[in-house]
């Protein structure tokens, strides 16, 4: 084992574990949102170093190609949101809504939820990994409900039930996966070891590995917000905090797919198995196709943004499921992108929703004229997220169809169907809430831009100008997921 | 030897899905807490019994903590909660019980069938004790969905861990995830008794899930 690998990869986890133990002690006073911060950032930093050294894999923990794209946009998401998180709760102390003895608790739970996050992404450990994604799933419900007003606690509530439910279905498919793979790994820690799985899939139990991927899929797919599956999504994204709903959409749903996705590399391994990939286009296809109606009737801006991410958590899945180097490539850019772009958009409607002191859109006209950098910010996200150039999910999207287009062009049209019905509902909203009289309360908006239009800068940049080497890295691992 | 290992483990699995179902049908909130004590019961008693047979003694841990926390604990405090906290001691159900519990057979008969077959190679002790674990899964949501009272709801979610414990010390030699998971169903109870029920209480007269339901973020 090389010490400096293992090293960043326990720094990447002991940092925000200890931050959330500090931050929980640590007297109640609006600095400490810096320390939150900083905790972060060097998460982040640690998390970069992976490019250069990374450990061996162990019994509990690994690193290797394709977490390392996961883990560092889960540690850049999450240190620039809570740079806007600093910011959006100063202003929420001020106005009341939360007070200070929750600061110590917000604080706390979000470090906690980056260390689940970390977790679930570098365990090595098919059962670790499920208890990282439990923890991750109780710390956000605890956050969903701080403001406490009956909205949130119902939001709260669903999040808990359907959650758990979900987590409960993944914990017996993890059961029957270390049944198959007990019989030819032999007991012990090797039999719920990712890497061994994936070595060793060929001669498991493929009946046994349908139904354990079935009861995953199912499971795992729950914290996707996959279409049958995604009620308690929309409620939690609108009644939890604004930084909240960042993080869920642009890192919790990827790390619930990382665990499917892993899943599946699994199941491809084994060439008697049940092909997982119509079963992930399926699901995807309904979620696109679901939530690009239901978003022409929303009212609450984040509630529209929440079915949003259902709609491109149903494309990334979508393209996974295609699989084949050129669309694993795809869904690997788009769920980037999407993370990037959607936080941002979160970050731009938590500061809108601050400044207008309400979330419905009827109430809110005109930003661009009364709040010219919010609006504007936010007029960048959606034509990023709705898929316009040359922002990069254009790029994604286009890539997607195009693949798709070539195998199976009936599915292609489908996506296609959905993405445009998505883009008009999307389009016309944002008409109404960027443009025309101003409308409502024009409060001056003391933000931080920074995070926000950092977000939007990069989905920008990748959408004109993708670094080879980028490009390079992210076929590499567009191939090892098959 | 032999026989009367199977015999017992089945026994034991067994029970453990008729107690789901005696779950199934109770209209009193004292006796949801009693039968769901009992329902811990056997599954700690099923956990002691595989720790004996596959002479494994951290399971032991896993049948003391279920014991402990669910069979006394957190009935005591649920208990505790209702009394203190004046709320309805009859349960509202969505569903008729008879239908309830035609489903809830159906879902057995589901589970046996899928399970059976394809868990041959699985050896015979861990077949039949997963199958069973599934229809306590299976029985723990039906319960869930046919009722919408929080208690019974969060007493549901509980009966489906111990569906998972049933399963996962049924897959001989399984590392860690006992202990881990039992600690995290800790968790989770505590977290649902502690915060949930009390803020629910907070704002509402009624712990009723559908009461909560009023407020839609939607309505315009």
């Amino acid at each position: 084992m090389n010490e400096p690998g293992a090293l960043v990869a326990s720094a990447i986890l002991i940092i925000p574990a200890s931050a959330a133990v500090v931050l929980a002690l640590l007297p109640d006073d609006r600095a400490t949102a810096r320390l939150n911060a900083l905790g972060t950032l060097l998460t982040f930093l640690a998390s970069t170093a992976l490019f250069v050294v990374r450990p061996e894999p162990g019994p509990f923990l690994i690193v290797d190609d394709v977490n390392v794209v996961f883990i560092v946009l889960t540690a850049f998401v999450g240190f620039t949101t809570s740079v806007f998180s600093a910011s959006y709760i100063a202003h929420e102390l001020d106005k009341g809504r939360l007070t200070p003895v929750y600061l110590r608790f917000y604080h706390g739970m979000y470090q906690m939820l980056m260390f689940a996050m970390n977790l679930a992404l570098l365990a090595n450990n098919v059962g670790l990994m499920w208890v990282a994604v439990e923890l991750a799933t109780l710390t956000t419900v605890l956050m969903v409900g701080i403001y406490r007003t009956p909205e949130a606690l119902e939001a709260a509530w669903k999040y808990f039930i359907l959650g758990s439910v979900g987590i409960a279905l993944a914990l017996f498919g993890t059961i029957l996966v270390y049944l198959a793979a007990r019989s030819v790994v032999g007991e012990g820690l090797d039999a719920m070891a990712w890497n061994v799985l994936v070595q060793r899939a060929g001669a498991f139990d493929p009946a046994l590995l349908n139904l354990a991927f079935v009861f995953l899929l199912l499971g795992y797919g729950t914290k996707v917000g996959l279409a049958p599956l995604h009620a308690w999504l929309p409620d939690a994204h609108a009644e939890g905090p604004t930084p909240i709903s960042a993080v869920l959409s642009g890192l919790l749903l990827n790390v619930a797919l990382f665990a499917v996705l892993r899943f599946k590399m699994v199941m491809s391994a084994n060439a008697r198995a049940l092909a997982p990939g119509p079963l992930m286009v399926t699901l995807g296809l309904i979620s696109v196709l679901f939530a690009a109606f239901m978003l022409y009737r929303r009212h609450d801006i984040k509630r529209m943004f929440a079915y949003s991410s259902i709609e491109h958590m149903g494309i990334i899945t979508f393209a996974f499921g295609m699989g084949g180097p050129l669309a694993n490539f795809a869904g690997l850019l788009h769920m980037t992108f999407h993370s990037l772009t959607k936080s941002a958009i979160f970050f731009s409607v938590g500061h809108i929703a601050q400044v207008k002191g309400t979330q419905r859109m009827a109430d809110i006209r005109g930003l661009t004229v009364s709040h010219p950098v919010l609006g504007w910010g936010l007029v960048l996200g959606v034509i990023a997220i709705v898929g316009l150039p040359p922002m990069g999910i254009f790029m994604s999207e286009f890539l997607i169809i195009t693949s798709t287009f070539a195998r199976q062009p009936l599915l292609a049209i489908a996506l296609a169907l959905g993405l445009l019905v998505a883009l008009g509902a999307l389009l016309q909203r944002l008409n109404g809430l960027a443009f025309g009289d101003p409308y409502g309360k024009d409060a001056p908006a003391q933000a931080s831009f920074v995070p926000m239009f950092a977000h939007l800068a990069l989905v920008l940049a990748a959408g004109i100008y993708l670094p080879p080497a980028l490009v390079s890295w992210f076929q590499h691992v567009a191939s090892l997921l098959r | 030897m032999g026989r009367l290992v199977f015999d017992v483990a089945h026994l034991f699995a067994g029970g453990l899905v008729l107690v789901s179902f005696m779950l199934l049908y109770q209209d009193r909130m004292f006796g949801l807490l009693n039968t769901f004590a009992l329902h811990a019961l056997v599954v700690s008693l099923s956990v002691a019994w595989q720790a004996y047979v596959q002479s494994a003694p951290h399971l032991y841990i896993t049948a003391v903590i279920a014991l402990v926390v669910k069979a006394i604990i957190i009935p005591v405090a649920l208990h505790r909660i209702i009394v203190r906290l004046g709320i309805h001691r009859t349960i509202e159900a969505v569903v008729g019980i008879g239908q309830t519990m035609l489903a809830g057979i159906g879902l057995v008969a589901l589970s046996i069938l899928v399970m059976l077959p394809i868990t041959a190679q699985a050896g015979t002790l861990a077949r039949e004790d997963l199958a069973f674990s599934l229809s306590v899964i299976l029985l723990g949501l039906l319960m869930m969905i046919s009722r919408r009272n929080a208690v019974s709801q969060v007493i549901g979610f509980m009966s489906i861990e111990n569906g998972l414990i049933l399963a996962a010390t049924a897959a001989k030699g399984m590392p860690l995830v006992v202990e881990i998971s039992v600690a995290f169903s800790i968790l989770v109870a505590l977290i649902v008794i502690g915060i949930f029920l009390f803020r629910i209480r907070e704002r509402f007269d009624t712990v009723d899930v559908h009461a909560l339901e009023r407020f839609r973020g939607e309505r315009a």
